[in-house]
């Protein structure tokens, strides 16, 4: 965007051209064929057939070539009986997600920070990084085993039978609950990394002064997380219609459907189990508008946060 | 108001006790995290009868290995097994590549267009053509039912590749790639004889990443490999621990009717989630210093 301006004149040579330039680096550029190739092909160009959410698309005549339907599959999607309902469950599941999930990372990278017993709190971080390196298929197997209404971990600890994955009202709980569980854990690196960075003289200082541990998480530790706080948040904000579609997908049962039915299973089901190509695309489009709305509207919010941050 | 109380009174301990309070508290969350774990380890060696009756809960119930038995004489779950690891070993040499070919032209400052080209693949983070259109050009590209599809759609992984970027920027001694300039080395003999040795701690995160994501990945062979002998390792366990249904092999070792073939597949539900979780979870504490160092690399400047 701003390309003249970041553009070092010191290096570049008078007589020399941008092409000639350009040719004295052909190495890396030929480095990059693959990977551009493969993100033209596989992101660019599906990005391009989202217009077939405004086509009635047939195998035969392929992705361009199609008639063009207008707004049709929008429309049916919003009269379609659970269309409120998708739209409420997605935003509601992410919501509720990112409000409990959110802050236990921090509190937790706060209390490990505190510990003096460096053997003790590395061994701690180690189990807690664990859960995330279990596939979802196999933590929602786990799932499924403790909370079996018959011998199930859950219900032999409560003395109770209640299926629990047929029960509506218990499906966010059991979504969120076991994201913590398996993600908690690993969100704290970042957190951990920030409080690193903290000078030892201050915690020495403050213990001549009396403080107490909180008083040092309070007045230290805090303040030094707040701008990594604030990027996750703007990071988790712009990715609130993006529910975890894996887990939605893997524990829904026609009994918990009421909050579980989200957009993300539905494009899958109408997509590739029912084959209906366009009108999937047009309810994803849908979704993804929505979240781009939210990002450009955090990320105006917090423009001058960002510019900390180094994506670009 | 329970809180700023208790916090009043933690104000007046010593520290010593506020030391004893944090164990604690680490013990507690330790032991949320890990018991889930040791519970199904536990129930895979004992008798699925005695687990649903609660009779599991620290130690193993009447000790038997036929669950694991049963899972490598399952020829379904072999096959997943043997797929597993052949995408995770194509899946991770081609990721690692792919990111190492992207990132270091990036990294370069004097590139012409290398800004354009960082927000060309960071866009794709952002945006992407949802889940039809890009599983029309994957059909159309004819990598339907083939293994290519497992890692060629999604190969180039721009937020690791980012990382790795940062890291050639930052952790890479300028001096270094200098000198090897004013020596008249090309940029493919800087990146080989200079980079990729001095990046081997990123390397190894960059490997450890793929390999857990291939491991576990089962949505791409669900969407893309729609033929069985396909299927990687998790998506033969949704079968067994999803639908809870038994395979036709599991039923062929059975001998001993309903019963017995109901007992078999609880007992395959805890000994697969072992099988299916162990191999990542003995390789990453050999990389956790270097990831904790790299996952920040990628995110904040510091």
């Amino acid at each position: 965007m701003d390309n003249l301006k970041n553009s070092p004149p010191a290096v570049a040579v008078k007589e020399k051209s941008v092409w000639q330039r350009m040719a004295s680096y052909w190495q890396l550029y030929l480095m990059l064929l693959i990977p551009v190739a493969l993100t033209i092909i596989y992101k660019y160009i599906p990005m391009y057939g989202i217009q077939i959410a405004f086509r009635d698309f047939k195998s035969l005549r392929g992705m361009w070539g199609s008639e063009w339907a207008g707004l049709k599959w929008f429309q049916r999607f919003f009269s379609s009986p659970n269309c409120v309902r998708m739209i409420k469950n997605t935003v509601l599941l992410s919501f509720y997600s990112l409000l409990w999930s959110f802050p236990i990372p921090i509190i937790l990278s706060l209390a490990l920070n505190q510990l003096r017993f460096n053997k003790f709190k590395r061994t701690v971080q180690t189990i807690l990084y664990a859960p995330h390196f279990i596939s979802i298929m196999v933590v929602c197997g786990m799932l499924r085993i403790f909370l079996s209404p018959s011998g199930g971990l859950i219900n032999l600890i409560a003395g109770t039978g209640i299926d629990f994955l047929s029960e509506a009202a218990a499906f966010r709980t059991i979504y969120i609950a076991s994201g913590i569980w398996q993600d908690a854990g690993w969100g704290i690196i970042v957190y951990m990394a920030s409080l690193a960075n903290i000078d030892t003289a201050h915690y020495e200082a403050a213990k001549i002064d009396g403080a107490s541990m909180f008083q040092r998480i309070r007045y230290i530790d805090l303040p030094e997380l707040v701008p990594q706080i604030v990027l996750m948040l703007i990071m988790s904000a712009g990715n609130l219609m993006n529910v975890g579609f894996e887990k939605v997908f893997l524990l829904q049962t026609d009994l918990n459907k009421a909050t579980s039915d989200v957009i993300a299973v539905y494009v899958y089901q109408q997509g590739i189990e029912h084959a209906k190509y366009s009108y999937s695309t047009a309810v994803g489009l849908f979704n993804t508008v929505v979240n781009v709305i939210l990002l450009i509207m955090v990320n105006k919010i917090t423009s001058k946060i960002s510019e900390d941050v180094s994506f670009v | 108001m329970g809180k700023s109380k208790k916090a009043g009174q933690l104000r007046g301990l010593s520290e010593r006790t506020s030391d004893i309070i944090l164990v604690v508290i680490c013990l507690i969350i330790v032991f949320l995290v890990a018991y889930p774990l040791y519970y199904v380890l536990i129930a895979s060696v004992s008798d699925p009868y005695d687990v649903y009756a609660g009779k599991t809960f620290l130690l193993p119930s009447q000790f038997t290995l036929d669950g694991y038995k049963a899972v490598f004489a399952d020829k379904s779950i072999i096959t997943g097994f043997l797929n597993s690891i052949k995408y995770t070993v194509v899946g991770t040499i081609f990721s690692v590549v792919m990111i190492y070919l992207s990132a270091y032209p990036l990294s370069v400052k004097n590139l012409p267009g290398r800004k354009f080209l960082s927000i060309f693949f960071i866009i794709t983070m952002y945006f992407g053509g949802g889940l039809m259109p890009t599983y029309l050009v994957v059909r159309d590209t004819g990598l339907i039912d083939t293994i290519w599809a497992m890692f060629i759609p999604g190969g180039v992984g721009v937020s690791n590749m980012i990382i790795v970027r940062n890291f050639f920027e930052h952790s890479v001694p300028k001096e270094m790639i200098e000198a090897a300039e004013i020596d008249g080395a090309s940029h493919w003999t800087t990146f080989i004889k200079i980079i990729v040795p001095l990046s081997r701690s990123i390397m190894a995160v960059m490997v450890v990443f793929s390999m857990v994501a291939y491991w576990n990945d089962w949505f791409t062979a669900l969407i893309y490999l729609p033929g069985t002998e396909h299927a990687p390792l998790p998506l033969v366990l949704r079968n067994i621990l999803i639908k809870s249904s038994a395979s036709a092999s599991q039923a062929g070792m059975i001998s001993g009717g309903y019963a017995e073939l109901s007992k078999l597949t609880e007992m395959i539900k805890f000994s697969s989630v072992i099988v299916a979780a162990l191999p990542m979870l003995i390789i990453y504490p050999f990389v956790q210093k270097y990831f904790e160092k790299g996952m920040m690399a990628g995110a904040v400047k510091g």
